[in-house]
């Protein structure tokens, strides 16, 4: 700790006259193990550092001008070099009068405990032998032909915070991966089925449900065929819920909203959603994945409710998108590393539990189609116009269960009508690596194209 | 006089005995140094000048078929044994280290570029303001721009106990438009960019002011857009409108990492008519100028033109040193990596379909009915199944043999070796795409390139009956 903190210092301590720092010092530890055919394929670790520098510089009534550098390394000698650049980079910025670094706001962080220190104390020898079973579980299924990997993976991260504007914050957390992709069947009935487990640390593990998961979702698909086109209800799987919820929360963003990129802006208030969806981002609750006590401007994370019985209640915001939209930060600035900026994202999505369970929403569904796995949501899923489409691989349901497998087919609509078109949201919570918890959920009128 | 060597001779000589000292079959350094820089102009404002450098190698230990690898932000001779020792954690067999001999340096080729750093970092933002006036000028409807500039020199050395020493100089320079349009129903999205292996020179061939116009008649058309089919239709890709194709529908499963671990429809299919005879595809790093250019591969492999698929029959696949070892046969140049802090795997470098003799037009005119693809987004593989999608951002109707209605987004799905098969015209109008390819974590970058073609039928995701 002290060490990334007396680093952080000393940046911001190199503050000239009428300027502010701020730098932010990260440190992971992380080791990745890939087994295959019984044998350790690749062994990995590593430490990485560097530093994040943020220069503001003031410009009188205009306001102020940002400059940014980062360097890929902890060493005192970039320190001074990658000061001067952010700081050379602010000249040529335009100056802003809603620019400015976080300042204390009074909200007092929660103490999460989000550090197992297990990763760092277990022998490489256990992590092997984890990677090593889990591949021996899946493979131990006759109906898998193949594990193309099994990997056992883990990593400690620390980041200190420190500007001039009385900002010190020093957050870490762990995490641990199990994760299995399996081939069933053969030539042109071929399917792939992932499973995978994570935790804070190795003792949550669970390497039975990972090999369990991956040969259950290839083998289930095995004679899978393409449907003819439909108009149908689908019900998705938790896992696929926590990518659409990802989708959604870049519509939430208060910087999308003011620079008009949303398609919420403007309906604070107004009825987005059927009634049974209310969206809470919570990065305090520590069984999130990216829980975090401080977030990447050094503000306390809150709990923050995005849309309330269907009703849009407000947006996410860093400082700066806070000030342009003339209102406080949600404490929701998110960074990708050292040599990234801050901007306003999700860290804890979740879904105001329903009362079925996913085998319930499936019998009061009746006829639908049930999405295991989705492809394509980079280039078919527009969060400006809403635009959705992905290629699904899943299960058609009949008489309310699961049925005959489909394959190479897509289901669309547009985010606006998903969201008024929910049916049911499930019971069953899900605590899945990224952004956002997985709940089954079950949209109505959705067109599905097949033969 | 050539730029230092990233690592002195003697030193990675001494790193890679001790690399091997407890036994192993090979041992590599890979260092690299990095910098970028970068800046948005976003809401008219130039919000953000960024700068970066990172600097380190990784080492890996292959050991029968294990790979020890770990890597240091630390160039220095105890930085690199620290790191050596580390990634040699998996050799247990002990045995004598050997001496390495590495052959006198070559440094890397003189690619003749104006070097980003030389470049004022004023002129660099002169090109963003300029794109911005021209894109707001291309219709009232445009409500929002956004333009990003960047460029990256990455100088990689490669040394290993195979006596390898080589080493890159890689240029990039990227300059990207995305606007927002708004109308009556609702908003819609243009993007256009232009990545190439080169410095700032391209600017001199490529004017900003018209990958803005392109971006933005891109979201001003889409407002009239109606939803796209949803079922199965002939499809005509534009020349150059995203060889992502093939790149999806093959590319990915021609990756010698997935044949040797059967996770691919094309195992075994060497010599077999995989496609429509109308198809050769080639993957070649040594297209120059193009985004997936380089010298050397991460692995220290000179960049090749290798032919994957002639007139539908397979060739061969793409191979980098592990997989190409395995099967006692040359690397094809295809090693790379993200960075140092990965290891290396098997990915394509330019990928593209030889031309026609048909004309575009005319291609289009013997087209009843269907979808023209003016423009796609990304795509995503299953190699195992063969199944792929990739996404239309600029698409019309063609009706009577004419383009007419435009559509709104949607993907395209597909199975690989079918959809091959029902390419049934290829015209004359070559152009290449660049594109970042992910791939087990790591991003890196690529081209993509064909023809104007048609697929004689393939399904199209959208929510029109």
């Amino acid at each position: 700790v002290s060490d990334l903190f007396a680093l952080a210092e000393r940046i911001v301590g190199r503050a000239k006259a009428g300027e502010e720092i701020e730098a932010y010092v990260a440190r992971g530890h992380d080791v990745e193990v890939r087994a295959y055919e019984g044998e350790v394929e690749s062994l990995s670790s590593a430490t990485t550092g560097g530093i994040g520098v943020r220069v503001l510089v003031a410009n009188g009534s205009e306001g102020a001008r940002l400059g940014f550098a980062w360097a890929g390394s902890l060493d005192e000698e970039v320190v001074e070099s990658t000061v001067v650049e952010a700081r050379d980079n602010a000249m040529f910025a335009t100056p802003d009068p809603d620019v400015a670094f976080a300042t204390p706001d009074g909200v007092e962080a929660d103490e999460l405990d989000l550090w197992d220190p297990s990763v760092a104390n277990i022998a490489t020898d256990d992590k092997v032998a984890l990677a090593l079973d889990l591949e021996r579980q899946v493979r131990a299924d006759p109906r898998i032909r193949q594990v193309s990997s099994a990997d056992y993976g883990d990593e400690r991260i620390e980041v200190a915070l420190a500007s001039t504007t009385g900002i010190r914050s020093f957050t870490h957390r762990t995490a641990a991966f199990l994760s299995a992709s399996a081939i069933a069947g053969e030539g042109s009935d071929s399917h792939t089925g992932t499973g995978f487990s994570v935790a804070r640390g190795f003792a949550g593990l669970d390497t039975d449900r990972a090999a369990k998961d991956a040969i259950l979702r290839s083998t289930r698909m095995l004679g899978a065929t393409k449907p003819p086109s439909d108009r149908l209800t689908v019900v998705f799987d938790p896992r696929v819920v926590s990518t659409l919820l990802s989708i959604i929360s870049s519509a939430l963003s208060g910087e999308a909203v003011v620079k008009g990129r949303s398609f919420f802006a403007g309906r604070v208030g107004e009825k987005v959603a059927t009634g049974s969806f209310t969206l809470v981002d919570d990065p305090t609750d520590p069984r999130a994945f990216a829980a975090a006590a401080h977030d990447a401007e050094g503000l306390a994370c809150r709990r923050t409710v995005l849309i309330d019985s269907g009703v849009l209640q407000g947006f996410l915001y860093d400082t700066v998108s806070a000030r342009r939209a003339g209102t406080a930060s949600t404490g929701s600035a998110v960074r990708g590393g050292y040599a990234g900026t801050p901007g306003p994202g999700c860290r804890a999505l979740v879904l105001q539990p329903g009362h079925h369970d996913q085998q319930a929403i499936l019998a009061v569904v009746g006829e639908g189609v049930y999405v295991q796995s989705v492809t394509g949501v980079h280039s078919g899923v527009n969060a400006v116009s809403g635009d959705f489409s992905v290629g699904i691989e899943g299960l058609m349901i009949r008489d309310g269960e699961l049925a005959e497998p489909v394959r190479e087919v897509t289901v669309a609509s547009t985010l606006q009508r998903m969201l008024q078109s929910v049916l049911h949201v499930g019971s069953d919570i899900e605590w899945l690596p990224g952004i956002a918890a997985g709940q089954t959920l079950a949209i109505g009128d959705m067109q599905l194209s097949g033969s | 006089v050539p730029t230092p060597a990233l690592i002195d001779s003697d030193v990675l000589e001494r790193v890679l005995s001790a690399s091997l000292a407890k036994g192993g079959d090979m041992a590599e350094v890979f260092a690299e140094d990095r910098q970028t820089s970068s800046a948005v102009l976003d809401d008219r404002r130039i919000e953000e000048l960024s700068s970066g450098r990172e600097r380190g190698a990784g080492i890996r230990v292959v050991i029968g078929e294990t790979t020890g690898f770990a890597h240091t932000a630390d160039l220095s001779e105890a930085g690199l044994l620290a790191a050596a020792e580390a990634a040699a954690a998996v050799a247990r067999r002990g045995g004598g280290g050997t001496a390495t001999a590495l052959p006198p340096r070559r440094p890397a080729p003189d690619r003749d570029a104006v070097l980003p750093s030389t470049v004022e970092k004023s002129a660099k933002l002169e090109l963003l303001s300029r794109a911005d006036d021209a894109a707001r000028s291309a219709g009232g409807s445009i409500t929002q721009v956004q333009v990003g500039y960047g460029d990256s020199r990455r100088r990689v050395l490669i040394a290993s106990t195979e006596g390898l020493l080589a080493e890159d100089d890689q240029i990039r320079t990227r300059f990207n438009v995305s606007c927002v349009a708004t109308g009556d129903t609702g908003q819609q999205t243009g993007f256009e960019s232009v990545a190439r292996t080169e410095g700032f020179e391209v600017f001199g061939r490529y004017a900003v002011e018209e990958i803005a116009r392109i971006a933005a008649a891109r979201a001003i058309g889409k407002l009239e857009a109606r939803p796209a089919p949803s079922g199965e239709l002939p499809v005509v890709l534009a020349g150059g409108s995203g060889g992502i194709l093939f790149h999806e529908a093959c590319g990915h499963g021609l990756e010698a990492d997935h044949i040797v671990k059967d996770a691919s429809v094309y195992v075994g299919q060497v010599g077999e008519l995989v496609a429509s005879p109308l198809v050769t595809l080639i993957d070649d790093g040594t297209v120059s100028g193009e985004w997936g250019n380089y010298a050397v591969d991460d692995e220290g492999k000179p960049a090749a033109r290798n032919v994957l698929i002639e007139n539908g029959v397979l060739t061969d696949y793409m191979w980098d040193w592990l997989r190409a070892r395995k099967e006692g046969r040359p690397s094809s140049g295809n090693g790379r990596r993200q960075s140092y802090q990965h290891l290396p795997m098997v990915r394509m470098t330019n990928t593209f379909l030889l031309a026609g003799t048909e004309s575009a037009d005319e291609l289009i005119a013997q087209t009843p009915r269907g979808v023209y693809v003016a423009k796609l987004g990304g795509g995503q593989v299953n190699t195992a199944t063969g199944d792929f999608v990739f996404g239309t951002s600029e698409a019309y109707l063609i009706e009577d043999g004419k383009i007419t209605t435009p559509l709104r987004d949607a993907n395209l799905i597909g199975n690989g070796p079918e959809v091959l098969r029902r390419i049934d015209a290829v015209a004359d109008d070559f152009a290449m795409m660049p594109g970042t390819c992910g791939k087990d974590g790591q991003s890196v970058p690529v081209g993509c390139g064909q023809a104007t073609l048609r697929i004689g039928g393939i399904t199209i995701g959208g929510t029109a009956a």
